[in-house]
């Protein structure tokens, strides 16, 4: 590690123009070496002052100094150079959610989940702010905890994960109408808890479940892919003089899948194996959609 | 355009009801070979029918269904399909409401099989 340093100062000496402050900073703050990490940030970006990785390190190193203000205006100004920077989005999130601002945490967490959909520290981060885990949240940077069979989360319908496992959070609001959640949505429909979903037009899960092909619970992850599919459909439809879409079907070696907008600003997803072919596939989807957009209209939630 | 991709687009446009086939690359969505009655815009076709299809291929992949070998966008106005062809290529068509999918389907992926 220390001939890292040295080396990487060595480089930085001969060519102080170049971005290797970055990577020398980043390992000093590896090594909690906080004030040369801030020294060696702090001159690279007097040279870089557009580089939104130099800002985005100097807010982790900022938090790494418990300075939370600080870090919080220098992931703000790595938005202003670039909106979709993913370590910004991350550290914002983690610093609402420090504070109890529960919106603005759910705000930056699903904009990180729609920049990477498979980034997993964001959708544990999602399920604690949301009130689905019991994990607690972890810093931006933090590395994804291993989760002891003990400590993962057992199903609780309507009951919000205790207080005391999400630190400095507010209480998550329950969703408005009236003693539902979002696990009501399709009761009694086949694959309720693994081949329906309901997300927003922001990638957010209203309801159901998909399940990957081990069993895992993979629905945050579709439903961020999902936003992308229905805003390209609209879109699609739109420059091609198509007027609305209806749906979509997909057919995979691994099963098929149907998408249909219950609502404007809504898609219904709906995966079966291969043995249920697109045509029933479509009959089960217009059931699943006539409950979603009951459920939506009822619940009043969008 | 190549007088293979001609023959193979004939067999998709002749399906009572299609108003246009394309090969397009499908990472880009650049127009590679195309076979469309007027008024269609193959560019805009070709980039949104690439676009549509990537997006979902994701989505398709992260619910465990895998790499989609058909895809079908059905509108108010019309329908547009994409099937995968060899070298990152997709076969795409847009149809009529009414077109028989049963038909252009084959057709689709006999095209993209015979492009290898």
């Amino acid at each position: 590690m220390a001939d890292d340093v040295r080396s990487l100062s060595d480089q930085l000496a001969r060519d102080p123009a170049s971005l290797v402050f970055l990577e020398l900073a980043e390992t000093l703050r590896a090594r909690g070496q906080l004030d040369a990490a801030t020294k060696v940030v702090m001159a690279g970006l007097s040279r870089h002052p557009q580089s939104a990785a130099a800002h985005d390190l100097h807010a982790r190193v900022l938090a790494d100094r418990a300075d939370l203000p600080g870090a919080e205006r220098a992931w703000q100004a790595t938005l202003e150079i670039d909106g979709r920077h993913l370590g910004a989005h991350k550290g914002l999130g983690f610093l609402c959610f420090k504070k109890g601002d529960v919106e603005g945490a759910l705000d930056h967490l699903e904009l990180a989940l729609s920049i990477d959909p498979t980034d997993v520290a964001v959708v544990q981060a999602l399920k604690n702010v949301r009130g689905t885990s019991d994990l607690p949240m972890l810093a931006p940077d933090d590395p994804e905890p291993e989760i002891p069979e003990s400590a993962r989360p057992t199903p609780r319908e309507g009951t919000p994960a205790p207080v005391s496992s999400i630190p400095g959070a507010a209480p998550v609001p329950t969703p408005s109408g009236a003693g539902r959640t979002t696990q009501e949505v399709f009761i009694g429909l086949e694959g309720a808890d693994r081949g329906l979903l309901l997300v927003d037009a922001r990638g957010r899960v209203l309801g159901g479940a998909i399940r990957g092909t081990d069993g895992q619970d993979v629905s945050e992850e579709t439903a961020a892919h999902l936003a992308g599919v229905a805003q390209e459909a609209v879109r699609a439809t739109r420059v091609l003089g198509l007027g609305g879409w209806s749906w979509i079907v997909a057919e995979g070696p691994g099963g098929n899948l149907f998408l249909s907008p219950p609502t404007p600003e809504t898609t219904l997803l709906v995966v079966r194996d291969r043995s249920v072919p697109s045509g029933r596939l479509a009959v089960l989807a217009e059931k699943a959609r006539e409950v979603a957009a009951r459920w939506i209209e009822e619940a009043g939630q969008l | 355009m190549s007088i293979p991709y001609r023959r193979l687009l004939d067999q998709i446009t002749k399906i009572r009801g299609v108003r246009g086939a394309m090969f397009v690359a499908g990472e880009d969505g650049i127009v590679v070979a195309e076979a469309v009655v007027e008024g269609i815009k193959a560019n805009a076709v070709a980039a949104l029918a690439g676009s549509l299809a990537r997006r979902v291929r994701r989505a398709a992949d992260s619910a465990g269904v895998g790499m989609p070998e058909f895809v079908q966008l059905q509108a108010e106005a019309g329908t547009v399909c994409a099937v995968p062809a060899p070298a990152g290529m997709l076969v795409v068509a847009i149809a009529e409401t009414e077109v028989n999918v049963g038909f252009l389907r084959l057709a689709m992926r006999k095209a993209a099989e015979l492009t290898s």
